[in-house]
């Protein structure tokens, strides 16, 4: 920095000011002070100030000659102002220029030449159909994707199938310990407290009519065909299709996926196909596990709230399930896994350069997945009533 | 020059992680208004002693002082003070990937300085024309600029609020030769118009060449040696012959000649 004599010039900012002698339309400016950073602000409204008082002047010298300091700010100020002059056909000339500061006013000379680019004013209506359209056009073409990855993922199984030794059994069986090992406590925790909760509340509804032994029979339909393989489905997407997202979207960021495409391994087969699989291997037995924790949080509750015995719960138990019961829940599994695993990974992919981008495609992937393991249940429940299930 | 006290000071600094010590007792001073380019084998621990000065790793021993304070010795308010008299260039340029690379510029300026939005907008995209870009760069963001435009658009935000020091870790490093050349150029007229003293982190021997007025060598935790580059090429040391000594280094040489 041009410090005239300032030492480091750290803590001391002297004062600024902008004097003006007038002689008929002459006008003498004399720039003292520390034309810097820190007084920018006051400068600023010091030189428009000025700009705007001596409207009249045909001619303007500044002076520069008392600047103590002078930073690429101040100089763009005193750039300005000379700009001002010139636009209203008046001369303008900058003197008493020191050496060290004279390649910052010439550095400034010449930027900010080309006129802002002129943004048309947008149109409301348009702008909110622009929106709509956009949506609904995004929505579409991340069916488009979905469908791509769907078939990406049959054809490397496929060729998996085909040729089994090329299946990557040790990155599997790492993301089956992620998803599916590593998940247990958690996901056991959670159903076993929706178990005690529905147990709960069921209770306290048929308790006032006396059938508090059909609390079993709720608890065990809803816990083994709906609530179970739902809740397990949400904890699974938000904990393993977060992380697959974050992690195939910041391999795209740090173009790792194009060094695999360019080795001549298909990104589908390496990365992609071992995560569906540990997911539609673990979200099964993650539910299964899941469902136990919910009737034992139930029959828990049964016990201790309304005291009913270990015994009789283990008996009504018996007879409310019913194989096709506890099939349905099994049968929804491994299919919702599928949709998380594909959403998750197809988000991923979608991933462009900023971090941004990647902390949009993992929400979507969280969000979209959970949404659509909800339609698919919605499929489901009218399919199994249509077979009598 | 040297009867100026220095900008930085660097005295026995140790810093080490875990049980490896990185830097062992290293000192290193940089004058007001030079060049120092910083060289060392990779993973010598330049960056690290670059970082510990601008507060990034911590140190173990030694005193750093910068403008001659103490930087252990500042409380928060004079830090952050301290701060804005300096800027780094990043050797990936770290800028921030959900801004432009107007906005990347205009960031330090709006936290730092209450101006008009006029003013911030008007001294970004000067910043901008001075490191060499065109206008119509500033609307992209850093996922679409090429290298050699980041490591620009990354200095011109180091340069932002115009500070006294600027670190450069490894500025043209992934650059062409052609764009390294220009970017040397560039360096060495900014450090001329804005008056900036430089502490620049390098492994380029033309750079050292180019720019740098003195260079200092990091070997096994300590500098070893510093001195213009006339200086490091007569060097006896047997680490500075072979780095300066080797093929790449007598081009150097040649040139010099």
């Amino acid at each position: 920095m041009a410090c005239g004599g300032a030492g480091v010039g750290y803590w001391t900012v002297s004062a600024v000011s902008l004097t003006a002698k007038t002689d008929g339309e002459r006008l003498a400016l004399v720039a003292a002070g520390s034309w810097t950073a820190e007084r920018a602000a006051e400068l600023e409204k010091i030189i428009e100030e000025t700009a705007r008082r001596h409207v009249g002047a045909r001619s303007v010298d500044i002076d520069l000659t008392k600047l103590e300091r002078l930073d690429t700010f101040g100089a763009w100020l005193i750039e300005r102002l000379k700009r001002t002059f010139l636009v209203r056909g008046s001369a303008a000339r900058i003197t008493g220029l020191s050496d060290i500061d004279r390649g910052l006013i010439e550095e400034l000379r010449l930027v900010n030449q080309a006129p802002a680019p002129r943004r048309a004013a947008p149109n409301r209506i348009l702008l909110a159909l622009d929106a709509v359209g956009r949506s609904i056009a995004e929505i579409g073409w991340s069916l488009v994707l979905l469908v791509q990855m769907f078939g990406a993922l049959t054809s490397a199984a496929l060729g998996t199938i085909a040729h089994p030794t090329r299946l990557r059994l040790t990155s599997m069986v790492h993301h089956l310990e992620r998803v599916g090992w590593r998940a247990v406590p958690i996901i056991a925790l959670s159903t076993f407290m929706i178990g005690a909760i529905l147990a709960q509340q069921g209770i306290f509804r048929f308790r006032t009519v006396g059938l508090d032994i059909y609390v079993v029979d709720m608890v065990t339909v809803l816990v083994l065909r709906e609530v179970g393989v739902l809740i397990v489905c949400v904890m699974v997407a938000g904990r393993s299709g977060s992380a697959y997202t974050a992690e195939i979207g910041s391999m795209k960021m740090r173009e790792e996926i194009d060094a695999l495409r360019t080795m001549g391994l298909d990104p589908v087969e390496v990365l992609v196909l071992p995560r569906i699989i540990a997911l539609v291997i673990a979200v099964p037995l993650l539910t299964f596990i899941g469902s136990i924790a919910a009737l034992y949080g139930a029959g828990l509750v049964c016990w201790l709230y309304a005291g009913m015995a270990p015994e009789i719960f283990l008996e009504r138990l018996r007879e409310a399930i019913w194989l096709p019961t506890f099939a349905v829940g099994m049968i929804k599994a491994p299919f919702m896994a599928l949709t998380i695993g594909l959403v998750a990974c197809s988000e991923g992919f979608k991933v462009e350069g900023s971090a941004a981008s990647l902390g949009r495609q993992t929400t979507a992937s969280v969000v979209k997945s959970i949404f659509l393991v909800i339609v698919l249940d919605g499929v489901f429940a009218m399919f199994f009533a249509g077979i009598g299930m | 020059m040297t009867n100026s006290p220095p900008v930085i000071s660097v005295r026995d600094v140790v810093v080490s992680f875990g049980g490896t010590t990185v830097l062992d007792r290293a000192s290193v001073d940089v004058f007001e208004g030079e060049i120092l380019g910083f060289v060392g084998g990779s993973g010598a621990g330049k960056s690290v002693l670059m970082r510990a000065i601008i507060g990034l790793v911590p140190k173990r021993h030694g005193t750093i002082e910068v403008f001659g304070y103490d930087l252990a010795a500042l409380n928060d308010r004079q830090r952050r003070a301290l701060e804005q008299r300096w800027g780094v260039l990043f050797q990936q340029g770290a800028l921030f990937s959900s801004l432009t690379a107007l906005q990347n510029v205009q960031f330090p300026i709006r936290e730092y300085l209450k101006l008009s939005p006029r003013l911030i907008e008007e001294i970004a995209l000067a910043k901008l024309e001075m490191v060499g870009l065109s206008a119509d760069v500033r609307g992209k963001y850093p996922a679409e600029l090429s290298g050699g435009m980041i490591k620009r658009v990354a200095l011109a935000r180091a340069l932002a609020l115009d500070p006294d020091i600027v670190f450069l870790d490894e500025p043209t490093s992934g650059l062409d030769p052609i764009g390294a050349a220009e970017f040397d150029e560039l360096i060495r007229t900014l450090q001329r118009t804005l008056g900036l003293s430089v502490f620049m982190v390098t492994h380029d021997l033309d750079s050292l060449h180019a720019v740098c007025d003195r260079i200092a060598v990091l070997s096994e935790g300590r500098v070893i040696a510093t001195g213009p580059i006339e200086t490091m090429l007569a060097s006896e040391h047997p680490w500075l012959r072979s780095y300066f000594g080797g093929k790449r280094g007598r081009q150097v040489q040649g040139l010099l000649q």
